[in-house]
């Protein structure tokens, strides 16, 4: 579905990714593991444009998305949620839910789709959406980039600062998503939680993606776990 | 005369003063509150559109009410081209860096002002208005027209206010404004929208400039005292906030106004200046603005 070959990426003139590469299929909840700095929301934000490639390919279901401009990446059909949520803060929660909706001029059907899997959220559509509670404000995140109907979804770290019960309510709507056939992306850091949404699991180190393994490999073997993100 | 009568005529004068201010301000504001660029020509912009309104108004040769009406629209519209085309000539190529593009800036205002100067020489030419008319009130005679500027101000801010906070289009400026780099991942053409808004925000100033140039006259250095009103109304509204470039107009241009007519100009202007001061010491985000987080 999403495959990233041999991609490189720079912050002025340091190398962040390094011949990076990655498949993500249709279907499967693949999970970014990696230390702070390794590169996970470089290489997402990669995925989105926001950071141009230096060269290496991105392709999604073969169509080349390294050639085109960052505002039409999501049109082709990824949602984002940014690390740290990114809201646009000022704006109502509906207001944000309508950005998304113009992304990819997508009806109601799919808002109201987004809105049965975040019910808190239909009632505070009016409110602004920097006044909502974190959980909620990781909601938002994720509904709006519901809302551009996406077959890809990359989450960037959504359980992060969350107590366990609404860790619980993101993981159970990332494996519903998956379950539509949804591809899902997702930098994880919290061990826990990856071993109960991941299918595959891919180490991230110094800007390089090791080949992904199934989950399976990291219950069997914790000390990958030590190797590479220093827990145990 | 009493006080009476010179307080009615101040604050008309202070009205009409807020009224042009407002629109001035605002097209600063929008620009700097969704670009991150402090637009320094943004007063040659307004200059531009009296000097513009005076070519349609004076070659065409046509009664003062058409040709005005069409100097309304063709100025602003004449003034939007020169201003995209120098955001997408010089600003995008900087990337909106904000140093480079006050430098940049400041020497748009001297292009655009030298080749005003050349081509429409150092005199102050005069506009027709629309339009003669007196109201009689018991004091003394006021122009109907200054009345037609405040309304049309009016009017034009209730446009603007509808647009940002109404429409698609107002959702994509602020969203922008707000977080530039989610808004692309969210389909949002942010270069096109810098384009779009730095063109809107010096056509506002054009439309203020046709208003004001029946009463003023069109001069090429007429931009220099908007510009630095504007930045004051600016700063103490608080930047990308209408309700507050709205209020903080009102407050400068009535002040302005008033301590004009019964004192001077230039305590006017201390105590405005004064005014940023004291705003940027207890209030630097502005009376209005959002708190930077
Ligand atoms: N805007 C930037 N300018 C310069 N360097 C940057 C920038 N953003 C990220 N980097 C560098 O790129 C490297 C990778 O950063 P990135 O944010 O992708 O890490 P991460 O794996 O997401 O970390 P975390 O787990 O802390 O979120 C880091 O060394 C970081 O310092
Ligand atoms: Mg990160």
């Amino acid at each position: 579905m999403l495959e990233i070959t041999d991609l490189n990426v720079y912050h002025g003139s340091s190398r962040t990714l390094k011949d990076f590469s990655l498949a993500l299929n249709a279907g499967e909840v693949l999970c970014l593991l990696g230390r702070n700095g390794a590169g996970k929301t470089t290489a997402l934000k990669s995925i989105m444009g926001l950071l141009p490639a230096q060269s290496g390919s991105i392709r999604l279901e073969g169509r080349e998305l390294t050639s085109l401009r960052p505002y039409e990446v999501p049109k082709q059909g990824i949602g984002y949620v940014p690390q740290g949520r990114r809201l646009f803060s000022e704006l109502t929660v509906q207001e944000n839910l309508d950005i998304g909706l113009m992304t990819r001029k997508t009806g109601r059907d799919v808002l109201e789709n987004a809105l049965k899997l975040f019910p808190r959220l239909r009632e505070r559509l009016g409110q602004v959406s920097g006044t909502l509670s974190g959980g909620e404000q990781q909601m938002l995140a994720t509904a709006r980039a519901l809302c551009i109907d996406p077959s890809v979804i990359l989450l960037d770290e959504p359980t992060e600062g969350l107590m366990p019960s609404m860790i619980a309510t993101i993981r159970d709507v990332v494996l519903q998503l998956r379950d539509q056939g949804k591809a899902i992306l997702l930098v994880e850091q919290r061990v826990d939680a990856v071993l109960s949404v991941a299918d595959r699991v891919c180490f991230v180190e110094n800007g390089k993606a090791h080949p992904a393994l199934p989950v399976a490999a990291l219950r069997d073997d914790p000390s990958l776990l030590e190797r590479y993100v220093g827990v145990s | 005369m009493d006080l009476g009568p010179f307080l009615v005529l101040a604050t008309l004068e202070g009205l009409l003063q807020a009224a042009v201010l407002t629109l001035i301000a605002l097209g600063l504001s929008l620009v700097f509150g969704v670009m991150r660029i402090v637009n320094v020509a943004h007063g040659e912009f307004y200059m531009l559109g009296a000097v513009i309104a005076w070519f349609v108004a004076s070659l065409l040769s046509l009664h003062p009410a058409v040709g005005f009406f069409l100097a309304l629209v063709i100025s602003p519209l004449l003034v939007g081209l020169v201003a995209y085309a120098s955001e997408r000539l010089i600003l995008k190529r900087l990337k909106y860096d904000p140093e480079a593009t006050i430098v940049a800036t400041i020497g748009m205002l001297y292009v655009i002002q030298q080749v005003v100067l050349i081509g429409f020489g150092p005199d102050a030419r005069p506009v027709e208005a629309p339009f003669y008319y007196r109201i009689r009130l018991p004091w003394f005679g006021y122009s109907a027209y200054n009345l037609f500027v405040m309304a049309a101000a009016v009017v034009l801010l209730i446009g603007c206010w509808y647009i940002l906070t109404r429409t698609r289009l107002g959702l994509i400026m602020r969203a922008t404004q707000f977080d530039s780099e989610t808004a692309q991942a969210f389909g949002i053409p942010v270069d096109k929208v810098y384009g779009y808004v730095f063109a809107a925000g010096a056509m506002l100033a054009a439309v203020a400039a046709v208003l004001i140039v029946p009463i003023r006259q069109a001069h090429y250095l007429m931009g220099l005292d908007p510009l630095l009103l504007s930045f004051i109304v600016v700063i103490i509204g608080g930047l990308g906030s209408l309700r507050g470039t709205v209020v903080a107009a009102l407050i400068i241009g009535l002040s302005d106004g008033i301590i004009s007519v019964f004192f001077s100009p230039t305590l006017a202007k201390m105590l405005s200046t004064l005014l940023v001061a004291l705003v940027l010491v207890f209030k630097p985000e502005g009376l209005f603005g959002a708190k930077a987080r």
